[in-house]
């Protein structure tokens, strides 16, 4: 039995807007990630896939409040831990987060090096320098960044190589779990497979145990982690092994997805590409039932009337969705029957 | 047709320095193409090899140091701003970033509004020009009724872009330059603007250049395909020619970076 490395029970968020309403943006969430294992996190604009990210950390600032449920990092209950002490304790040595804009995430007029100091001595108060610039040259190495940069100022480096050195620093504390929020969406495709090889390497070479990666890039997901995980308006509404996810999805909404992916291989310009219309509910005041009923082509009256709780299927696999295993995949043979026509 | 291979932009030896002396750059470097009438051609090539500088030479934004564009057979002339204003209502563009694109202070009405004033409809009666509007938003799926009296920054991402397009949609421009319309926007909404994109060329016979570093995105959508390396085009053809059998190590390595499905991805070649 590997270790579990990250647990997470029934967590549910919320965001409390200026007129006092409350926004679950991540809504009864439960999550497993073991030792050496990798998950993926998919979902359109707006699911509460960096919201949950954020929540993951434990760590709170207004609007996004803590509501309930349990987040165990390698054995260690964090729900119920001041602010202060998570910031002490917890973030940057056992939990760590690669922000979307990471390329804005670091200080334009500190060298790389005094960045690196200012995030150990927030943990190691007295660290000499010496032993911060042979522990930073030695984890860029490692990561095959050349040690150079350390003495230089961010304007000097490209945006890959901005977003490689951000994700050395959030790793240079050797984290648990590495939270990486879409880190290579703002670059070209040459830079991000530099950062995809360089987050594979991190899990190869043992600096992190465990990585979330979250990203809307199915082909992306499908290529770095294991499993991969679909939410929809705050809910999970699958989840399972990526090839299972990416070839035989279940619940309607990730079939959706998955019929939006576009690769170059041969065969593509023959497939129709296939949106899923409509917006996501607004989450102000959810629908009581299937939350993406609204949208779904298969619905039927009895979807909007009860809420849906998530079915397991076995060997970790779940979905949320009325409809048996049996039922759906009928349904989608005959729809693609029918657009075979 | 007849006019299916009528040539609608050229370029003949198009270049552009940044700088001079040592710290010379050239951006564009001799670039000759010529797309034509109603075709969907891709510009491909990673950042830094002047896909964009490329496009602000054809929008007329910046001007070559050498080489001429040729607009339906005549050389282009920009020389006023008069010529410039008249040339810019056969040519329009979409850009990467739909939340800069907007004025912040200018009402979705009046985003539109401006569109049918620019094409010479003003003096329309307001009626008239509410039914245009309706029709445009319409086109790209999004309801008029819903949008009037909004501000830009109160939609999303996507319905941004697909105002954008609603906008070129108005104005009816002879060529559509879009310099990565989607990479801002999620997967989701990205099959539906490509698809808005290519329904516009297929109703208005405009002809569409489409700017990308993913070339998945190139396949899926254009006619014909240009890679661009380091300020030369080193390979064009159709689409299928170009990504199916590339001739180049360069395009070879663009194809290869981009993640597959059905094909193992390999990551042992990053540099």
């Amino acid at each position: 039995m590997s270790n579990v490395m990250l647990e997470v029970r029934e967590l549910t968020t919320k965001y409390v807007t200026r007129f006092k309403e409350d926004i679950y943006a991540v809504d009864h969430v439960s999550l497993k990630v073991e030792e050496g294992k990798s998950l993926g996190i998919a979902g359109e604009s707006g699911c509460g896939k960096s919201t949950l990210a954020l929540s993951l950390m434990g760590y709170y600032f207004a609007p996004l409040h803590y509501t309930s449920g349990e987040i165990i990092i390698d054995g260690r209950n964090i729900s119920k831990m001041k602010p202060d002490d998570i910031r002490k304790s917890i973030l940057g040595t056992e939990i760590s987060y690669i922000p979307q804009s990471a390329m804005n995430a670091l200080n334009p007029t500190q060298k790389i090096i005094d960045f690196i100091k200012d995030v150990i001595h927030a943990h190691e108060e007295y660290t000499p320098m010496r032993g911060i610039y042979d522990l930073a040259k030695e984890c860029f190495e490692l990561l095959g960044l050349p040690a150079e940069v350390l003495q230089k100022y961010p304007v000097e480096l490209s945006g890959g190589m901005k977003q490689r050195t951000v994700i050395a620093i959030s790793v240079i504390l050797f984290p648990k779990v590495l939270i990486a929020d879409e880190p290579s969406s703002a670059l070209d495709v040459t830079s991000q497979k530099m950062v995809i090889k360089m987050l594979r390497d991190l899990m190869e070479k043992k600096l992190i145990k465990s990585m979330i990666f979250i990203t809307h890039e199915l082909p992306l997901l499908y290529n770095v982690t294991d499993d991969i995980m679909v939410m929809y308006a705050g809910q999970i509404v699958e989840k399972g092994t990526a090839k299972e996810v990416v070839f035989d999805p279940l619940h309607p909404y990730a079939k959706g997805l998955m019929g939006s992916i576009i690769v170059p291989e041969s065969g593509l310009r023959d497939v129709k590409l296939t949106a899923i219309p409509g917006v996501p509910p607004n989450l102000k005041n959810p629908p009581p039932g299937c939350r993406f009923a609204q949208r779904c082509k298969f619905v039927k009256p009895e979807c909007r009337a009860i809420s849906v709780p998530i079915r397991e299927v076995g060997g970790g696999r779940q979905y949320r969705c009325i409809f048996s295993e049996e039922e759906l995949r009928q349904a989608y043979t005959q729809e693609a029957h029918q657009n075979g026509k | 047709m007849a006019n299916e291979n009528q040539s609608c932009l050229r370029g003949v030896g198009l270049t552009k320095v940044f700088g001079f002396g040592g710290q010379k750059t050239v951006a564009v470097d001799h670039v000759d193409f010529d797309f034509c009438k109603s075709e969907i051609v891709s510009i491909v090539g990673e950042s830094g090899s002047g896909k964009t500088t490329l496009t602000k030479m054809l929008l007329g934004l910046i001007n070559p140091t050498e080489g001429e564009v040729y607009f339906q057979g005549k050389k282009r002339d920009i020389s006023t701003a008069k010529k410039k204003k008249e040339y810019w209502k056969s040519i329009q563009a979409i850009f990467q970033d739909p939340y800069s694109s907007y004025n912040i202070f200018n009402k979705i009405d009046s985003v539109l509004l401006d569109c049918i004033r620019m094409r010479g409809g003003g003096n329309l009666p307001g009626a008239k020009k509410t039914e245009l509007m309706v029709e445009a938003c319409s086109f790209v799926n999004l309801k008029f009724e819903e949008l009037t009296n909004k501000y830009p920054f109160e939609l999303s991402g996507g319905q941004m872009q697909r105002l954008m397009i609603a906008r070129i949609f108005l104005l009816e421009p002879k060529i559509l330059l879009a310099d990565e319309p989607t990479s801002m926007i999620d997967a989701c909404s990205r099959a539906t603007i490509l698809d808005m994109l290519m329904k516009l060329r297929n109703e208005t016979g405009m002809t569409l250049i489409f700017i990308t570093h993913d070339i998945g995105l190139a396949y899926y959508i254009s006619d014909s395909v240009y890679i661009m390396e380091k300020g030369k085009l080193i390979e064009n053809g159709t689409a299928d020619q170009v990504i199916l059998h590339p001739k180049q190590a360069y395009t070879k390595r663009l194809i290869n970076d981009v993640p597959k499905i059905h094909e193992e991805w390999d990551l042992s070649t990053v540099s």
